[in-house]
């Protein structure tokens, strides 16, 4: 079988963070956002945190929709604070998001992508990521300013102080293989779109 | 953007369909450049009330205007007709969420298209969008625009439906090569 071949830009340590601990630790405080979730480990994640609540739009389909949903409740609402997060996969399929993001640079934004090297849903093949593409490279490129990458544990300080402090950041939360954190969850894009509406403008 | 020679006849209707479309509550107008849209590409930019936000593609633009509806907020994806092919996995969320949609498409390998590259889509455009569940509708002279749009504002906004206006090559003039 043919192989793919490890990019020369492949030189990060190997992961070692579980993401089950890791994308909590790094949040810490999910009542203080709304939240994108990229399909599908992140969306079962955040959902998990905030246990199945109306602060979350999860998404189980649309690849590549989060980051720029973000971006537009960002703008909407720009005196609350929006988080994405979202997988390396998700993140690849519309991967020049970053650059309309970053051009219209919202100051409520952060994005985490979650970063396992793998399509984690399909069959756990190798990523581009896994092969050495750099996410962290990528956000520099197209203009985000605050660009933070998580490999281990000594880096997660850091990354909670950006989120605390606000400002449009890329985090890049590199994590081992390995199953999300998961809680049953509603699966109809009509209901969670209602519920989030609901509780944060009161009307469906 | 191309060369084009029809942004002062483009006036007479954009501008008016520009403040029709702030007077309606938008604030996020979604792009990929296109000379169809001059007008309107342009007044946002300049409307320090509004948003304008350059895509790099149009599918950009589908997961925006939901994340701008969770937030209570209205936007518009304006596109040429060669930019529906991106959107249409995208439109999943748009009509599976039943996320409110307006998008006002220039048309491309219609009326008097020139460039052969511009026909496959321009044919399929409404064909693919009606598959994903959005309503088309359609403006070919300047005296339709206003009304049409303001019928989609109606549907999208107070409905929650998902629609195209297709602004064909007789109303915005075909390029010329």
């Amino acid at each position: 079988m043919a192989q793919l071949n490890k990019l020369s830009t492949s030189n990060l340590p190997a992961a070692t963070l579980d993401r089950r601990q890791a994308v909590p630790a790094l949040i810490e405080h999910p009542e203080d956002w709304l939240m994108i979730g990229g399909l599908a480990g992140a969306a079962q994640e955040l959902t998990a945190m905030t246990a199945d609540g109306p602060s979350v739009y999860g998404l189980a389909g649309a690849m590549g929709a989060a980051p720029m949903m973000g971006l537009g409740l960002a703008l909407a609402q720009p005196q609350r604070r929006v988080l994405v997060a979202t997988g390396d996969g998700e993140l690849l399929m519309n991967l020049s998001a970053l650059a309309s993001i970053a051009l219209m640079a919202p100051n409520n934004l952060a994005i985490i992508c979650v970063d396992n090297g793998h399509y984690g849903e399909t069959g756990n093949q190798d990523s581009h990521t896994g092969m050495g593409v750099r996410l962290d490279t990528v956000a520099t490129g197209c203009g985000f300013a605050t660009v933070h990458i998580i490999n281990t544990e000594a880096d997660m300080a850091e990354g909670r102080r950006l989120l605390r402090e606000g400002g449009l950041c890329f985090i890049l939360l590199r994590v081992k293989e390995g199953p999300p954190l998961k809680i049953a969850r509603s699966h109809n894009p009509i209901v969670i779109r209602h519920r989030f509406r609901k509780a944060l403008l009161g009307t469906e | 953007m191309t060369e084009d020679d029809n942004h002062t006849g483009q006036a007479a209707w954009a501008d008016p369909l520009y403040d029709l479309l702030r007077a309606n509550g938008v604030t996020q107008f979604a792009y990929v450049p296109d000379a169809g849209h001059t007008v309107l590409i342009n007044r946002s930019l300049a409307d320090p009330d509004a948003h304008s936000v350059a895509l790099t593609t149009e599918e950009e633009g589908g997961a925006l205007l939901a994340g701008a509806d969770l937030g209570g907020g209205r936007g518009v994806l304006l596109m040429q007709s060669s930019g529906v092919g991106n959107t249409i996995n995208m439109l999943s969320l748009t009509t599976g969420g039943k996320f409110p949609l307006l998008t006002l498409v220039s048309m491309r390998g219609d009326f008097g298209e020139g460039n052969p590259w511009q026909f496959p889509m321009g044919r399929a455009t409404p064909k693919v969008l009606e598959a994903m569940g959005v309503i088309v509708l359609r403006a070919d002279v300047p005296e339709d625009v206003i009304p049409t749009v303001s019928a989609a504002l109606t549907m999208v906004f107070q409905s929650g439906e998902a629609v195209a206006v297709l602004l064909g090559q007789r109303l915005i003039g075909a390029k010329k090569f």
